[in-house]
């Protein structure tokens, strides 16, 4: 089944295609490769290509880092929704790398991790399960919206007296 | 005590509701099994050998009255009119309907209690010494602390979908009654020469089938660096720990593989990276959770400990009760109580809802309205005035929770094994019940001092037989339960995991072999205070095993 991407409250149309080690590299367009190739083919790219990285649960993400200023995109991998290396990976791009591209989830991406994946700097997901789909274009949104340790996601602001409580830009405690 | 404010509130209610749509969902079938397991499992539900499970966190192990009362309540109206009180201080309900959980979430919300992350690969409840706020030897209070670590760890986006299940533990005196160093992380609250508050760091503890004593890591980090240092520590478990294999996932495998030097400079890497972010815990921060925990206005007058030494003199019980389950308090005049859970020949760890309310009532009356959970399955009143132990100790023999066994032979911890638990190879609580009866004669208990029996129905070691100065695990050889016999190991500040003795026995025969350890102990031991653990230290394995097995 094809993954369709959520971005932003909606599902949107997604400009970048995945290409494995094999393929050839087609001479424009966007594309998502898995991250040695992309190392390797990142300083010598035709015009008109564009390339992000494909990261997998175990890649290191500092590989990345002198990259990523130039970077729209990057792909984290979830080949289990239940192995959580990649929370670990986006939190670093954004919290020691800086990156202020797009942090994208693929893969095993289901409903009940999504609010976990925002706060640590997910803000984009590429989603095949079919209940996930439904549930993400009816609005469900399964999120407790306060959170007790400040994360990556950008617009959360304090709440309450605690220095590290923290709930989303706009919500209420109601 | 912790109390909620409008924020915990919320949070607490709104992950009821999400949990209430997690089930529906469930039911609906847009959740798969698969995909349902961690979402239960991080809301305090199991699947059992012959119902759901649900394990409700007490926090460090404190609670109070209400909460006791709605702990009843929930054990008359939704199981069979019992609970059971475990090692890493929760409660368990061994019959609940599944469709009735998000209800009895939602009632204990009320009470500001919660089942968030009693199981699961995430960072679990965190536990403390159940005399915390209340003993002699105690430095500092560590359960500020520990609220302070379970907020953080609560529904962490980074840390929910761990290689494995995540423990800590935190103790503010020397004398470790929170078996740090069996824990995945482990902090003992010390203070430096200046009178700076930190914490002695181990990474690493853990039974199971593979018991390891945690590994100092740091002699002194400032209370002001603790979250930082976990996170860092955490990070470093969530990106390295093992996923291929469950039994290998929990970071003492990864201590061990990789090696504590090298870990710890991962560590220390990590956290220099984050230690002066937004983890940094500011002062007025630690003293606001900290006035939570202020002790209560002790009372006490002279002529107190006549009234006492009376009613001793008068009760042969309650002289047996206040010599075993009486522990000396810092405040004059005061004392902690163990409440046992361990009556001769039951469960341990057991309570009827009519015993929580007996203990509910006598903490509002007598106890400034605080009870703990100790990690040995018992209740503690931490406060109580000497004075009023008599009249305690009247209502609980009343109740059925007056024995006098506190620290003795028959004060086992036994894991549910199966009776319960789908993953068991041996019963364990039956066991625990025989050997109580044999050693129950009060006089032979106090003879024997202090000894910690602990068992354990399969590999997993819920029942921590590995520290028990006397452990049992119960194996299944040719379709037969058989038990083997550690000795040795024990869980306080001179943690050692114990020693196999030999081949092991069967049901029938495993109380007689533990009177053999037993008599054979107390044989040999140099004076009646030289304990089983000293005298095992002392002459090593081959007398028990003489004894055992004969000297072939
Ligand atoms: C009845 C169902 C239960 C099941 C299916 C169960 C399952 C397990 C499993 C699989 C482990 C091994 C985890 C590992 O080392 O990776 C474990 C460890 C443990 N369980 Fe249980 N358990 C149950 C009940 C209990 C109860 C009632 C208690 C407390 C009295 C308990 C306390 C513990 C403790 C303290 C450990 C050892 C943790 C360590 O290795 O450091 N469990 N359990
Ligand atoms: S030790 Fe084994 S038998 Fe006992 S509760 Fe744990 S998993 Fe079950």
């Amino acid at each position: 089944m094809a993954a369709r991407l959520y971005r932003n409250g909606g599902f949107v149309a997604d400009e970048w295609t995945h290409l494995d080690d094999e393929a050839e590299l087609p001479a424009e367009g966007a594309f998502v490769v898995p991250l040695a190739r992309f190392l390797a083919a990142a300083a010598d790219l035709p015009q008109g290509v564009r390339l992000a990285p494909l990261v997998k649960a175990s890649d290191d993400p500092a590989s990345l880092a002198g990259h990523l200023a130039a970077l729209e995109l990057v792909v984290v991998d979830f080949a289990k929704f239940s192995d959580g290396r990649g929370y670990s990976t986006a939190r670093l791009l954004r919290q020691r790398y800086g990156f202020a591209g797009e942090v994208r989830a693929s893969g095993d991406v289901l409903l009940d991790q999504i609010p976990l994946m925002r706060r640590v700097g997910f803000d984009a997901f590429s989603v095949v399960n079919e209940p996930t789909i439904r549930a993400l274009e009816a609005g469900h949104d399964v999120d407790v919206p306060l959170y007790l340790q400040p994360a990556e996601r950008a617009g959360e602001v304090p709440a309450g007296a605690r220095y590290w409580a923290r709930r989303p830009a706009g919500a209420q405690l109601s | 005590m912790y109390r909620y404010d409008e924020f915990d509130a919320h949070f607490v209610s709104a992950r009821v509701d999400q949990f209430r749509d997690q089930v529906q969902r469930r039911l609906a079938g847009d959740l798969t099994e698969e995909q349902f397991k961690p979402l239960r499992l991080m809301n305090g539900v199991y699947l059992q050998l012959h119902a759901y499970m649900l394990r409700i966190a007490i926090p460090y192990g404190t609670l109070n009255a209400v909460q006791m009362r709605r702990l009843a309540h929930v054990a008359r109206t939704y199981d069979r009119g019992y609970g059971h009180f475990t090692t890493r201080q929760n409660i368990q309900f061994n019959w609940p309907r599944l469709k009735d959980i998000p209800e009895i979430l939602s009632q204990l919300a009320e009470v500001e209690m919660h089942a968030i992350q009693t199981s699961g690969n995430c960072i679990r409840n965190v536990t403390a010494d159940h005399f915390s706020g209340a003993a002699a030897d105690e430095i500092l209070d560590p359960r500020p602390y520990a609220e302070i670590l379970r907020q953080w760890s609560s529904l962490h986006p980074e840390f929910s979908y761990l290689p494995r299940k995540f423990k800590i533990a935190v103790t503010g005196a020397p004398h470790d009654r929170a078996a740090v160093q069996v824990h995945d992380i482990g902090l003992q609250a010390v203070r430096d020469a200046d009178g700076n508050v930190g914490f002695r760091v181990f990474v690493g503890g853990g039974l199971g089938r593979t018991p390891m004593v945690g590994r100092l890591v740091r002699e002194f980090l400032p209370e002001a660096d603790l979250l930082a240092y976990s996170e860092a520590i955490l990070r470093v478990y969530n990106r390295y720990g093992r996923r291929d294999n469950k039994y290998k996932a929990r970071i003492k495998i990864l201590v061990h593989e990789t090696g504590l030097e090298e870990l710890k400079a991962d560590i220390e890497a990590e956290f220099a990276e984050i230690r002066d972010g937004v983890l940094k815990l500011p002062a007025s921060e630690i003293e606001r959770i900290t006035t939570y925990f202020d002790p209560p206005a002790f009372v006490a007058a002279d002529g107190d400990e006549a009234v006492l030494e009376a009613a001793i003199a008068a009760d042969p019980q309650l002289e047996a009760f206040a010599a075993r389950n009486v522990h000396p308090h810092r405040a004059p005049g005061y004392a902690s109580l163990t409440i046992s859970l361990k009556p001769i020949g039951k469960a341990p760890g057991d309570a009827t809802a009519e015993q929580m309310e007996v203990v509910a009532d006598l903490a509002e009356r007598y106890g400034h309205d605080e009870i703990r959970v100790s990690h040995e399955q018992n209740l503690v009143l931490p406060h109580v005035r000497r004075r009023d132990i008599p009249a305690i100790h009247a209502a609980l023999v009343e109740a059925g929770l007056g024995e006098a066994n506190a620290g003795l032979v028959t004060d086992i911890i036994a894991c549910p094994g199966l009776d319960y638990c789908a993953l068991a190879t041996a019963r364990s609580i039956p066991v625990a019940q025989r050997i109580s009866e044999r050693f129950g004669s009060p006089e032979r208990q106090r003879e024997i001092g202090d000894l910690k029996i602990k068992i354990s129905g399969c590999i997993n070691a819920c029942g921590h037989h590995h520290v028990g100065h006397i452990g049992i695990l119960g194996v299944e050889k040719k379709g037969e339960e058989y038990y083997q016999i550690t000795l040795g190991g024990s869980a306080d500040e001179n943690t050692s995991v114990g020693e196999i003795i030999g081949r092991g026995f069967s049901y029938d025969e495993v109380v007689d072999a533990i009177e053999k350890v037993v008599d054979t102990y107390v044989g040999l031991r140099e004076t009646p205070q030289e304990d089983f653990l000293a005298a095992y230290r002392r002459v090593g394995d081959q007398p028990f095993k003489e004894a055992l097995y004969g000297t072939a």
